[in-house]
């Protein structure tokens, strides 16, 4: 029987493509009645643009991209929904050995704490300037990224002023690693696959992880295309059905294995599964031998993963403000919260009666720790969910929260 | 009046599309054309060049990398932005599908830009038909090959003339509803494993 679907969509190679992938390939949105295809594509350019001209659907994205687009911040943008999240947490950042050489002589441990490594290494940074050294350079994947914006976090935090002390670059995921291993850069942050890449090949040492920095924190989203979803309510109600049947199978870890091994194939990542494994188990080798165990170092489906938080997307915004990527406009801010449509997730499964959150935002660091909290349906459990600093982001404060920060950077 | 010529870069990692292109914009007049392989470098390039329009192709994987460039450009002392003519969504589509696009400097006019966006067009489709046709012809030349070693070892080891183990290669084909070549391959492949001395 011919599926119902018909739908296409793009994924850069990362492992956090994953509830894509399985969606397609184990036969979740088959099951919905989807022919999902999937298109692996070279740049998130290149996935902006065939969402715009249609065709995409819709696509892997990263969290602030769908924002920036409505915001018009990038070229060929067209008006783009998150009605699914992809997972939660899931990068790292990865320095060569002669940084975390100089890291260590300032203090840092292989511990992965984000406090310790920041004052390391803003003690490193001080100490190279003035020798009159080149500032470090780091790379990110996008402007638009949560690596972007969870880095410049981490420095701030740490007295380091991410604009001015250190160089960012842009490097695509794929290529983080040899551009480490060549000098190119002296740091990164990226999703996994590509930070244990470097581990393994003896060219990196892991610092620290967003699920540390920021536990239970956004990263890649469904993007799609606005116009698409209005005209296909259906289709993309049995595509979230698909996903979210496909996400609680990723999280499962009897489906390991063959999650790696679907990852690992030469159409998808073309890695090793062994490189799969640590953000699947979270026991990640962080270089020179230490290896530590992260609890939620990637959630593909538990704590709401799924779920698209409009405080998640209001997080990101005040991110682009705090580093001027936007204007903090009322305008502006009632775009960055539209984007993001928990409506349009829970009307999709509310037939398969799972647990679904009653409120669209929270307040994000709030939780201590994993809370059992108020749904529809089944019982649900979120956080716990700080950040390492200890900030609170209420959504209900954004102008004082958007106010503090750049006090914070000021003072750097 | 007389326009000064545009300057052009051409940003492609496969040298024969690079130098396709190339031969176009010179043939269309323009002379100041820059084709560059590797994006090592390319922010010093382009503020050496100086570039009016910048043409990509799409499997670059440093467009990110390139845009974010161009939008903070301190290296890059014009603004640059995506060519986009919204009152032209056929041509963005043409751009895509024939896996190219383009950058210019900010204040270009539309129309001077739109010639070279549509011979790139045109020539990276030129260039995708000739790497298909070349790709079919190699694996046309591939399968004769396979073919002949098939035929070769029908006729040693069941004393076949060359038409009648031809002729039995093909009937096994369409009884199995596969391809000549399929079957010669499994035949080759098999005669391999029975006697090493035999492929």
């Amino acid at each position: 029987m011919a599926a119902e679907h018909q739908i296409n969509a793009g994924f850069i190679p990362l492992f956090d493509s994953a509830v894509l992938v399985a969606a397609s390939e184990i036969g979740f949105a088959a099951r919905e009645g989807v022919d999902l295809t999937l298109s692996r594509e070279t740049s998130w350019a290149n996935i902006r643009d065939r969402i715009a001209i249609g065709h995409f659907d819709l696509a892997h994205m990263l969290g602030p991209m769908p924002i920036a687009c409505n915001l018009g911040l990038t070229p060929l943008a067209s008006d783009t929904i998150v009605p699914f999240s992809l997972g939660l947490g899931g990068n790292c950042v990865t320095v060569s050995n002669t940084l975390w050489a100089g890291m260590v002589a300032h203090g840092a441990l292989p511990d992965l704490d984000p406090a310790r490594a920041g004052k390391a290494l803003g003690a490193l940074i001080r100490e190279r300037a003035d020798a009159g050294r080149d500032p470090l350079r780091f790379a990110v994947v996008h402007p638009h990224s949560g690596h972007n914006y969870e880095l410049r976090y981490w420095l701030a935090a740490c007295g380091i002023d991410p604009s001015r002390e250190i160089e960012i670059v842009i490097v695509p995921p794929p290529f983080m690693a040899d551009a480490l291993a060549a000098g190119r850069i002296d740091g990164y942050c990226v999703g996994e696959p590509w930070n244990s890449a470097s581990v393994v090949a003896g060219t990196g040492h892991i610092v620290t992880i967003k699920a540390l920095l920021w536990r239970n924190s956004p990263e890649k989203v469904v993007g799609v295309r606005k116009a698409w979803a209005e005209q296909n309510p259906d289709a993309l109600a049995a595509l979230l059905r698909a996903l979210h049947h496909s996400a609680r199978w990723c999280q499962n870890p009897a489906n390991r294995g063959e999650l790696a091994a679907l990852m690992a194939q030469p159409s998808v990542l073309g890695l090793s599964p062994a490189l799969q494994m640590p953000i699947l188990t979270g026991h990640v080798a962080l270089g020179g031998g230490a290896e530590l165990t992260v609890e939620d170092f990637f959630l593909p489906f538990g704590k709401a993963a799924n779920f698209p938080w409009k405080s998640h997307a209001l997080w990101f915004y005040t991110q682009m403000v705090r580093w001027g990527h936007v204007a903090h406009t009322p305008e502006n801010l009632a775009i960055a919260r539209d984007c993001y449509r928990p409506d349009l997730y829970r009307s999709a499964l509310k037939p398969l009666g799972v647990a679904l959150p009653g409120a669209n935002s929270k307040v994000e660091g709030a939780l201590a720790s994993a809370t059992p909290v108020g749904s529809a349906g089944a019982s649900l459990v979120l956080g716990p969910d700080g950040f390492f600093d200890g900030q609170i982001f209420d959504p209900d404060e954004i102008d004082a929260y958007i106010a503090g920060q750049k006090l914070a950077r000021a003072e750097a | 009046m007389i326009r000064k010529s545009l300057t052009v870069l051409v940003i492609d990692e496969n040298h024969i599309r690079a130098s396709i292109i190339e031969a176009g914009l010179r043939e269309a007049g323009h002379e100041q054309v820059t084709v560059v392989h590797d994006v090592a470098g390319i922010a010093r390039r382009i503020a050496e060049i100086e570039p009016d329009v910048i043409v990509i192709d799409l499997e670059n994987p440093n467009r990110d990398m390139l845009e974010n460039m161009f939008q903070l450009s301190r290296v890059v002392k014009r603004p640059i932005a995506m060519f986009v003519d919204r009152s032209d969504q056929a041509s963005i589509e043409a751009a895509v599908e024939a896996g190219v696009s383009a950058y210019v400097v900010d204040g270009l006019r539309q129309e001077r830009v739109k010639p070279i966006l549509d011979m790139a067009i045109s020539r990276f489709n030129a260039f995708s038909r000739m790497a298909r046709e070349l790709e079919e012809a190699r694996s046309e030349l591939e399968d004769r090959k396979v073919i002949d070693r098939a035929k070769g070892i029908l006729m040693r080891s069941r004393g076949l003339s060359e038409d009648a183990a031809y002729a039995l290669l093909r009937k096994t084909a369409m009884n199995q509803n596969r391809k000549i070549s399929e079957i010669a391959q499994s035949l080759v492949t098999a005669a391999g494993l029975l006697d090493p001395g035999e492929s």
